[in-house]
């Protein structure tokens, strides 16, 4: 028997569910494994049962959480699918003002049918089985994380930081161009593919379990930057990291 | 006999939507497709950034169109500060384009449009018995993120592109080696164009504006100049003298129109104004095609996104040969900005005018960003084409209507993730 899986989302750019149809070269085996049998995106199907489902998207108005509780009703694991299913991601920008504000600023108007609340990661409505971290996810990881939940086993995260993925692909340190990069505090598994594209790391993945924050603080101060960059880089995605982790 | 149908679960479009249709005998029908995806305030979320993050973060408005996003953003950002962005650099950014543009138009034509043609619910239900379309699809998606992947780091939210050009640059054994990959894939794309000649089109058409970029430069992509339907031009900057966006109860999406009302945007007006530069194979397929050039029958939409795979592949090879030739000494140019200022820019993609225009304050931070997107502009432009549709109709089956009113919709590509919001179409 294949394993029954879905794809569903929420608030979100559906980057995540496009990394995996991105990945063209494995589909076809990977359909040999499993079955979609829920992808609003691509298939007119619905399921009543699934083994897997897989979620994207952050919970923002009260629709949300019931459509969140049947997927969960229905789903044996509940895999939270990128940065906005898994800490709220950049949704939560906006979050420094009220709702009010942002619905003025961007309609010009508040009407009934604008209205949302702030944006949550999944875990704060049900119970999320694993996770799938990245704005948007590795689409490598996601095959490990599935292969792994298919063969029963648990998936496991990098517990280590993209510095170190960074240090081991032998890229020039995004501090020596005078860049703030979040590498040194946040989860490897991307294998450090900003800093390779010549850039530096916004800290998508979220934060590795144990941030060494001294060494990195000596690090910033090092290079002369500023408090203000720093968390300016660091709430690009992580505005809702804090809270998860408490 | 008064009828009210509801298609609540729009299928195979990106994002979410629905359709009401009110029809009463004698009364005119009322159709609302209603957008229902969850507002995000990317606009207000811009306020108060520097302008060196505001490209990474708009781009999560659409994980389809990143690469667009990005660009127009970019763009506007150098055209608000005066950044120069040299010309090689220029090209890798087309070449970026193209990749986007075929990967995205071979996703909605395969897998979205694919099975209304096939009688199936999905592209994952003919598995087994079209083995070899599939196969084919997977295969020629891949060579269009080959693309996306070597100019832009990834095809989802891109990693190499920054303000004066790009942080990183393909190497010429790479993009050899992609031009290989392109060669190799032509008898692929020459399947498919044998594919969609044998479908059978519904026969509708509508009068419908069309609003592209200007084909000064080679076939609408990037530039600064809009052409309108009545072939009169105006630069981006007055998009706003132009276009006017209002809100509409039934939709979490600003809905956009022109002075004359609603227009369309994406493949169909590009080709309608473009027809005259699209490469030579693009031309020989729109004749295999048989394609209406003027552009009145929105499932022709299809055919228009086919002949622009074509045209986007062959411009992909001229691409690379010129970087190869001319090599890639430039990728960047000098980004130190300083002071305040105000840009616009549009980039024609995959589904149509991408429009971001921002302000920035003395320090470089963003004080106003305004965005406008393709299935925003088109959205008024298929609720009409229901209304012209819905006639001849509705004294068919449920089942019939359902399925022509969506696949209308398809044709569009609509992408809702990108205005975000769903869309909900009432028929009553």
């Amino acid at each position: 028997m294949k394993a029954k899986i879905g794809f569903f989302d929420f608030a979100g750019c559906e980057g995540c569910q496009l990394t995996v149809m991105n990945l063209e070269n494995e589909l076809l085996q990977l359909l040999k494994l499993v079955q979609v049998v829920e992808f609003r995106e691509l298939m007119t199907e619905r399921a009543t049962v699934l083994d897997l489902a897989f979620v994207e998207g952050s919970i923002c108005r009260p629709g949300d959480r019931e459509r969140l509780q049947q997927i969960r009703n229905r789903s044996k694991i509940l895999v939270a699918l990128g940065s906005c299913a898994d800490n709220g991601g950049v949704n939560l920008l906006g979050s420094d003002r009220s709702l009010e504000v942002l619905r003025q600023h961007v309609y010009g108007g508040d009407l009934p049918h604008l209205y949302t609340e702030t944006p949550q990661p999944l875990s704060a409505v049900v119970k999320v089985d694993y996770r799938i971290p990245g704005c948007p996810i590795d689409g490598q990881e996601f095959l490990a994380i599935l292969q792994a939940l298919l063969l029963h086993q648990q998936p496991e995260l990098p517990g280590f930081a993209v510095c170190v993925e960074c240090k081991l692909a032998e890229y020039p340190c995004s501090f020596d161009y005078g860049q703030v990069c979040l590498g040194p505090v946040t989860r490897a598994g991307c294998r450090a593919i900003c800093i390779d594209g010549g850039s530096h790391c916004r800290g998508c993945r979220g934060l590795i379990d144990n941030p060494r924050t001294t060494p990195y603080h000596q690090i910033l101060e090092k290079h002369g930057l500023t408090v203000t960059e720093i968390l300016d880089q660091y709430r690009t995605f992580n505005i809702g990291e804090r809270e998860k982790g408490s | 006999m008064s009828r009210k149908i509801e298609l609540d679960y729009l299928t195979r479009i990106e994002g979410h939507a629905h359709l009401l249709i009110d029809h009463r005998p004698g009364k005119t029908c009322t159709i609302k497709l209603e957008i229902v995806e969850t507002p995000r305030f990317f606009e207000a979320m811009l306020q108060g950034r520097h302008f060196q993050d505001v490209a990474t973060i708009v781009s999560r408005v659409c994980g389809v169109c990143s690469i667009s996003h990005t660009l127009a953003s970019l763009m506007a950002t150098e055209a608000a500060l005066g950044i120069e962005c040299p010309p090689q650099a220029q090209l890798l950014r087309r070449l970026l384009s193209f990749g986007e543009i075929v990967q995205s138009h071979l996703l909605q034509l395969y897998f979205m449009a694919v099975p209304d043609y096939l009688g199936a619910a999905s592209l994952f239900q003919v598995l087994d018995s079209h083995q070899d379309l599939v196969a084919r699809a997977l295969r020629l998606k891949r060579v269009a993120n080959r693309i996306c992947e070597l100019v832009g780091g990834r095809p989802v939210h891109p990693v190499t592109t920054c303000l004066g050009g790009f942080s990183a640059k393909p190497e010429a054994s790479q993009l050899k080696r992609l031009r290989q990959e392109l060669v190799a894939a032509l008898p692929d794309l020459e399947a498919t164009v044998e594919l969609f000649a044998g479908f059978t089109y519904p026969q509708f058409t509508r009068q419908r504006e069309a609003l592209s970029l200007q084909p000064d430069n080679g076939y609408p992509l990037h530039g600064r100049t809009l052409l309108t339907g009545n072939n009169s031009t105006f630069p981006v900057d007055q998009y706003r003298q132009h276009i006017e966006e209002y809100l509409v109860p039934h939709s979490t999406a600003k809905l956009a129109r022109s002075k004359s009302g609603s227009y369309m945007v994406g493949s169909q007006a590009r080709l309608r104004h473009g027809f005259a530069r699209l490469s030579p194979m693009a031309r020989k397929v729109a004749d295999a095609l048989n394609i209406d050039c003027s552009g009145l029958n929105p499932f022709e939409n299809l055919k228009a996104r086919l002949v622009e795979v074509v045209h986007y592949f062959e411009e992909s090879l001229h691409a690379i040969d010129e970087l190869l030739i001319c090599g890639m000494h430039k990728i960047c140019g000098n980004t130190s900005a300083t002071g305040s200022g105000t840009g616009t820019a549009v980039v024609e993609a995959p589904r149509g005018l991408l429009f971001h225009s921002y302000r920035y304050s003395p320090d470089g931070l963003l004080e106003n960003a305004d965005c406008i997107i393709p299935t925003a502009q088109n959205l008024a432009c298929i609720e009409n084409d229901i209304q012209c549709l819905l006639p001849g109709l509705l004294d068919q089956p449920e089942e019939i209507l359902r399925r022509q009113v969506e696949m209308l919709i398809r044709s569009y590509d609509p992408c809702l993730s990108c205005s975000t919001h769903q869309i909900k179409i009432d028929f009553t």
